[in-house]
């Protein structure tokens, strides 16, 4: 799903957030990315997402090299990832509905297809009934899963999650890996940035950790 | 791998080309509603942007719609040449009149002998000097006869002759052609009518920054809304087209104002125009923008809030991408 063969990245100014760091993430594998603030997790993210080119190596995605991707083919590559944030990103001028619909909207697609799907991935996240709310009055961890419905709703092969318990307590953090395991069993492959270290330690996937933008540590396939 | 591209196949719902059109068509509808509905939702902004663009289209169509009544009144004059035979004092009433039917038998379409009682009558009614003449022992006035020549007054070696023939004539004491003064009306209205032009396109390039400076605004309020869009594959086009069309309302909107605000002026003019008409006894009623016109200011107007938006979002969407 997501290949990356010695890829460095460095800014202008001479920082180097990834030095020569070379990872596989399989088709329906999970898996999570840790390190330190700086460690260069949000800058693999970046490369995968097309958010940031990489300064040498190649980063290939669904078997499409990246490097071959023009500005104009940057929406479509999106399209096929779902992405989630930190600070979820959504858009407090609309309706749960409205914020879930997006990609699908952008995508083209029917007012019908768009109502059964929205309703599917609200239903997933366990959000079905409030899709007529505003973002403003939910609690956060109902905003991330908001967001996560959005992220899926297009039903990408690939789900890249930046920090997305970072602002949540425990149980809610809990409550959104649960929604993440729940996408890989059913064959998605998820990448998920994040330094919660006790949290990720109790699940059953594949940890990488990056250190200084090397990669220094990675468990492989988990029991 | 197989799990996977069963989904990733499942995600393919192709829609037909008919379907995919319908869609697209819908898609800009929407927008077009929408962006309607986030001007509508900050009324007061909205209506202060489209009132800029509203004075700013409403100048050069009303001066526009005052120099085509200019024309309307003054349309004929240059057609009908007038000459002007002022009899010596010493011709009496009876021999003008018959002077006057004599010179109707040549070449000349129409002419009407006024005495020199009627010239005054007429002087005191229209100069409005009526106590002023009081004053005067004497009619000062000569009596006149006003000719209207059968010669087109391109004619202009005919005219001349024609004037030169009554001046000859032992009893008129002048002939005189009332056209220089009609040519150097058109030749101020022509110029007036430029002006407007240069005007127009003056206040054009203004509404022109003045919606891109509105949209440029409206982009940058929404900044976070266009790098999530972008982030969850929005094209270029998809996240240009709100602000293309907030553009054309402002301009439809400004346009619409700036018809009501030339309806509002005549309306203001129209009651001393028909009272300086009655004064010139004339029928002239003050006429407003014709739909024609009225469909240009809208089309201009519209025209003119897409050109600004197109030029924003042309210059400040493409620098934000997500970081």
């Amino acid at each position: 799903m997501i290949r990356l063969t010695n890829v460095s990245k460095r800014y202008p100014g001479g920082f180097e957030a990834l030095k020569d760091v070379s990872l596989h993430l399989a088709p329906g594998e999970m898996a999570f990315l840790t390190g330190h603030s700086g460690a260069g997790k949000s800058t693999l993210l970046k490369l995968v997402a097309l958010i940031e080119r990489s300064s040498n190596g190649q980063v290939v995605v669904k078997g499409q090299n990246l490097a071959k991707v023009s500005r104009r083919g940057i929406p479509g590559h999106r399209r096929n990832i779902g992405i989630i944030f930190q600070d979820y990103r959504l858009l407090f001028d609309r309706t749960v509905f409205d914020n879930v619909a997006l990609p699908l909207v952008i995508a083209g697609q029917s007012a019908h297809e768009i109502g059964k799907r929205v309703r599917a991935a609200l239903d997933k996240v366990g959000l079905l009934g409030k899709e007529r709310m505003y973002p403003i009055t939910l609690s956060g961890g109902e905003q991330q899963r908001v967001a996560i419905a959005r992220a899926v709703v297009s039903k990408p092969a690939l789900i890249l999650a930046d920090e997305p318990t970072g602002n949540l307590d425990p149980a809610m953090a809990r409550d959104i890996m649960g929604i993440f395991e729940e996408f890989q069993r059913v064959g998605v492959s998820v990448l998920v940035a994040t330094h919660d270290i006790p949290l990720i330690e109790t699940l059953p996937h594949r940890i990488v950790q990056l250190h200084q933008g090397r990669l220094v540590a990675d468990t492989g396939a988990r029991p | 791998m197989s799990t996977t591209e069963r989904l990733s196949g499942a995600r393919a719902v192709r829609n037909g080309p008919v379907t995919a059109l319908k869609i697209y068509l819908l898609r800009h509808v929407q927008t077009l509603v929408y962006a309607l509905g986030q001007l509508s939702s900050r009324p007061f902004s909205t209506l202060m942007t489209a009132a800029v663009i509203g004075i700013a289209l409403a100048l050069p169509a009303g001066l526009h719609v005052l120099l085509g009544n200019a024309r309307a009144v003054t349309t004929g004059w240059d057609g009908a040449t007038q000459i002007s035979v002022f009899l010596n004092a010493g011709v009496s009433e009876a021999r003008g009149r018959a002077l006057a039917e004599e010179l109707r038998t040549r070449d000349i379409a129409a002419a009407h002998y006024v005495s020199r009682d009627e010239a005054l009558e007429e002087f005191r009614r229209l100069s409005g000097f009526g106590d002023a003449l009081q004053a005067l022992e004497d009619n000062p006035l000569p009596a006149v006869i006003v000719l209207r020549p059968v010669l087109a007054d391109s004619d202009a070696a005919g005219i001349g002759a024609l004037l030169e023939r009554l001046r000859a004539h032992p009893e008129v004491e002048r002939a005189q052609l009332d056209m220089e003064w009609v040519k150097r009306l058109y030749a101020i209205m022509e110029m007036a009518r430029r002006g407007v032009w240069v005007l127009g396109a003056l206040l054009s390039l203004a509404v022109l920054l003045v919606v891109g400076n509105t949209i440029r605004l409206a982009i940058q309020n929404r900044r976070d809304e266009i790098v999530l869009t972008k982030l969850i594959g929005g094209t270029d086009a998809f996240v240009r087209r709100p602000f293309l069309y907030s553009g054309l309302w402002y301009g439809l909107a400004g346009g619409l104002l700036a018809l009501l605000l030339v309806a509002a002026s005549l309306w203001l003019l129209a009651g001393p125009a028909r009272e300086l008409a009655t004064l010139y006894q004339s029928q002239f009623r003050l006429q407003g923008l014709a739909a024609a016109d009225a469909g240009l200011v809208l089309l201009a107007g519209a025209a003119l809030g897409l050109a600004g938006s197109w030029l924003a979002v042309g210059r400040h969407l493409r620098d934000i991408e997500p970081t």
